[in-house]
């Protein structure tokens, strides 16, 4: 009898060994999986800086987090949405929208009960676009929650829309020159795509900040609590009396939002507005969300993860460029480079998953040496 | 009296075992063609076990399973269905965006011209085969647009078109209203005129014993007792699967109770998956502060409908809820604001979220009370988790472990803590005990008496006897989402019990209604 017990002992205790080292062997293998998307920018970068004596400069680097910045704004509004489990169509249209309507504004409204020409100053159109953006959103977040619509229905056909609206407003002309004009006080526009502050773009800060704010919403606020609980499990959270539709709602809102920040970027860089600008940046955003980490089904996804991921996107289009490879040749890079990146998250998830297990494992046995007195000894 | 038929499908000396426990014990059944067989017992008796191995969704440890006298394993469920034996689930296996005819012959398609399919002979076989059971059926209508009673006669002629000639219903009048049972047992009855076997299971006993030719009862994975329905009554029956022939009276306790907490005024809420039918019908009750109420109803009584509507998930159809006499409206989210939390039924769909952690799993409900200038005071969340995690002895290695990492019973004992963390006044818990070991049911109904103790008022649900018998200070019946009864702790016993859950009275024993 005491045989058998010291017995079962060992093989216990064998088990619980075994259960700690599977356990600390996933935890090195899901450390090196999440940093994957580190590892796969600073592998981007030392190659291309190996392979050209241009890409590794400050200039350089500068310039190309400028682009970056475009598409990272929009997709800090993206990673919202996929959050939620939605996904956001209409990013790439209002981007065009906004630049047009930054465009009309500048060129003088035109109030025909008064007579005059009205030229709203630079601030007032800024504040004015990033709300038009807004609005699209909200009438995004609408469509999916008062009335059923499939996010990637509705914001397929808000992608229609705005662009639409776009094409409308400029007549399907590009408005030239959005410098201003110093006799009717709303120049300045330009500085959004050309100002240095300490040295940095202008672009370059409202990504910086924009990360910081969303950052601090989603790890340190109640909207991103409930946020990340919306797309784990939208009936819980619910039944937690969480107001999600309110949640849900407010996410296309500042999707839409920094869409329209980013058209401002585009517009004010090229100090014109094209009808078409912004065409398919939707998909951009969206690939820098799922390399950063994010689950497409919700719930799962960091700022950071998107940062990064937006930086692969963008580091990868300028080094092949840099480099001379064909246009052709980077996109089907890039759509690999979305692919794998999907992959080795599945991998992961299923890294973590055992992980997870491994260590119920090890708790479990930890906690069960004698049994009738473990039940107990917690309470 | 004519000698039996020879059985049609006999289960000899069949044992299961699931990892350490034995489900069926040697059990043998004979049935026979042209009549109902009616498989009484408890929850955990077995009777889903000895089912699943007769359909062949299981295999049997030892033992034999004989169609017409020959002993066959079937390969698999479709194996068995080839060979004529039918099983109807509890819950339906239809495509509803597909039509009648399209669900009836959804992986057995007649094919023409080895590619097409043959609709003309589906039609005229779906036309005749739905002719049987209800001549209002249109082979092409969707099955969406059909009740629920309709889409089980659906399910029953899928069975007839395979030739079946075992019918096995697992609970299949459990969400039916009463036409639709009136209907049900026509086409039974019909189909014994036919020379189909059929095996019937029910928790609604008195029902279930008229239109049974043969009982057996189980209990703890034995058989106990075949006899013909004829020589047997409900009592008998009860006696059998409860395995006790006198009453036990239990204890009564002495809760300190204070005025009442929550109360309902004549409440009814629509079915949410069949609006023709009234889940809770009329229900008054109260519930005061430091008592624990129970409300025992089987499958389909409408407990759950009460719970979330009482929680604000579902519309009350008429009637109205007060909270310390004050009445309550509004969703889930003023419920929780005015004390009122629920702990649903089915933890993984509704209770928990997958990706976080134990921490803001508990959290979840009640963070914005550690909001301070828009951030959430983490350290006070952290704090305020941890006193829960320990107060409701919830077994992890910390609030950032995933929700995942922890068993059952304590992932129940998180769902009741998130809860707790709102600060309720009236706790709701609807099947609190559902998939957690014994341990952890001890541990959660422990739990339930200390906040009672604290002056909570405690509602549960449950559908185990033993269960509503001993832990609530009131009991509740729920039968057809009426209160049939209304006892103090000890005024009833487990008999008495049961055949008034069944339906079978309504008279007596309703000493508070």
């Amino acid at each position: 009898m005491s045989d058998t017990l010291t017995n079962d002992h060992a093989a216990l205790a064998g088990q619980r060994r075994q259960a700690a080292a599977e356990a600390r062997r996933l935890k090195t293998l899901n450390t090196i999986f999440e940093l994957r998307a580190f590892i796969a920018l600073g592998v981007l970068i030392i190659v291309f800086s190996l392979l050209s004596d241009s890409f590794l400069t400050v200039d350089n680097l500068i310039t190309m987090t400028k682009h970056v910045a475009i598409n990272a704004v929009l997709a800090l509004g993206m990673l919202l949405v996929i959050l939620k489990g939605g996904i956001d169509l209409s990013v790439g249209s209002i981007v065009g929208l906004s630049g047009v309507i930054a465009g009309e504004l500048l060129q003088g409204v035109h109030l025909s009960l008064f007579g005059v020409i009205a030229y709203p100053p630079v601030w007032a159109v800024v504040i004015l676009c990033v709300a038009a953006g807004a609005v699209v959103g909200t009438i995004n977040g609408i469509l999916v929650t008062r009335l059923n619509v499939a996010p990637f229905i509705a914001t397929l056909g808000m992608l229609y829309v705005a662009r639409g609206a776009a094409l409308l407003i400029s007549g399907g002309t590009t408005y030239p020159d959005l410098a201003g004009d110093p006799s009717t006080h709303n120049t300045g526009f330009d500085w959004i795509g050309g100002g240095r502050p300490l040295g940095l773009p202008v672009a370059i800060w409202i990504m910086i900040i924009l990360a910081v704010l969303i950052a601090v919403l989603l790890r340190s606020t109640a909207f991103g609590r409930w946020l990340y609980a919306t797309g784990g499990n939208e009936r819980a959270t619910q039944l937690s009396g969480v107001p999600v539709q309110r949640v849900k709602t407010i996410v296309y809102m500042v999707s839409g939002a920094c869409a329209a920040m980013s058209g401002l970027i585009i517009a004010s860089e090229l100090t014109s507005a094209a009808p078409q600008a912004g065409d398919s940046f939707e998909l951009n955003a969206i690939a820098a969300v799922v390399i950063g980490g994010a689950a497409l089904s919700g719930g799962r996804g960091t700022v950071r993860g998107t940062l990064v991921g937006a930086f692969v996107i963008g580091f990868l289009a300028d080094g092949l460029v840099i480099l001379g490879v064909s246009t052709f040749w980077q996109i089907v890079i890039k759509g690999t480079v979305i692919v794998v990146a999907v992959i080795l998250d599945q991998s992961q998830q299923r890294f973590q998953r055992r992980g997870a297990a491994a260590s119920a494992v090890a708790v479990a046995a930890a906690a069960e040496p004698e049994p009738a007195t473990a039940a107990r000894s917690d309470r | 009296m004519t000698a039996p038929p020879a059985p049609v499908l006999r289960a000899v000396d069949v044992t299961k075992v699931y990892g350490g426990t034995q489900a069926l014990k040697g059990v043998s059944l004979d049935i026979l063609p042209g009549r109902v067989t009616v498989l009484f017992g408890e929850n955990g008796a077995g009777k889903s076990t000895l089912m699943k191995i007769l359909s062949a969704v299981e295999s049997p440890t030892t033992g034999q399973v004989q169609l017409d006298g020959q002993v066959v394993e079937f390969g698999s469920a479709r194996d068995a269905a080839d060979r004529g034996i039918s099983i109807i689930h509890q819950e339906l296996s239809l495509c509803p965006n597909l039509s009648i005819q399209d669900n009836l012959f959804l992986g057995r398609e007649r094919i023409h011209r080895g590619l097409f399919l043959d609709r003309r002979a589906q039609r005229s076989a779906a036309a005749q085969v739905l002719g049987r059971l209800d001549d209002a059926l249109n082979p092409d209508l969707p099955v969406s647009e059909l009740r629920l009673g309709q889409q089980q006669l659906v399910e029953i002629a899928r069975a007839l078109l395979q030739n079946a000639r075992i019918l096995i219903m697992d609970e299949p009048t459990s969400a039916l209203s009463a036409p639709e049972v009136e209907v049900l047992f026509q086409v039974i009855h019909e189909l014994k005129a036919h020379g189909v076997a059929i095996v019937y299971i029910s928790h609604h006993l008195e029902e279930a014993l008229d239109i049974a030719d043969d009982v057996a009862v189980l209990r703890d994975g034995s058989m106990v007792a075949t006899a013909r329905a004829a020589d047997v009554d409900l009592a008998w029956v009860v006696r059998k699967m409860v395995g006790r022939e006198q009453d036990d009276l239990f204890p009564v306790r002495d809760p300190k109770l204070g005025p009442v907490a929550l109360e309902t005024v004549e409440l009814s809420v629509a079915d949410p998956a069949n609006p023709d039918r009234l889940a809770v019908d009329g229900v008054s009750l109260t519930v005061r502060a430091g008592e624990t109420v129970g409300v025992y109803g089987l499958m389909g009584s409408g407990r759950t409908e009460l719970m979330e509507c009482l929680a604000g998930r579902l519309p009350a159809a008429s009637g109205e809820v007060r909270l310390h006499g004050e009445p309550v409206t509004g969703g889930v989210r003023q419920r929780i604001r005015a004390g009122l939390a629920l702990v649903p039924e089915d933890r993984q769909r509704d209770g928990l979220v997958q990706t976080m952690s134990v921490g803001q799993n508990l959290s979840l409900a009640a963070v914005t009370r550690f909001v301070r200038r828009l951030i959430v005071d983490r350290g006070g969340e952290r704090q305020a988790v941890q006193s829960m995690i320990s107060d409701v002895t919830v077994k992890t290695a910390g609030p950032d472990a995933p929700i995942g990492s922890l068993s059952g019973g304590n992932q129940q004992k998180v769902v009741i803590g998130k809860a707790l963390m709102t600060g309720p006044r009236v706790l709701l818990l609807d099947e609190p005990s559902r998939g957690v070991d014994v341990a952890a049911k001890a541990d959660v109904f422990e739990l339930m008496a200390r906040q009672a103790e604290r002056g909570l008022a405690v509602l549960f649900t449950t559908s185990e006897a033993e269960e509503a018998l001993h832990i609530p200070d009131r009991l509740l019946v729920l039968v057809r989402g009426r209160l049939v009864a209304d006892l103090r702790a000890g005024e009833i016993t487990r008999d008495r019990l049961m055949s008034l859950a069944d339906g079978a009275d309504t008279s007596e024993e309703t000493s508070h209604v």
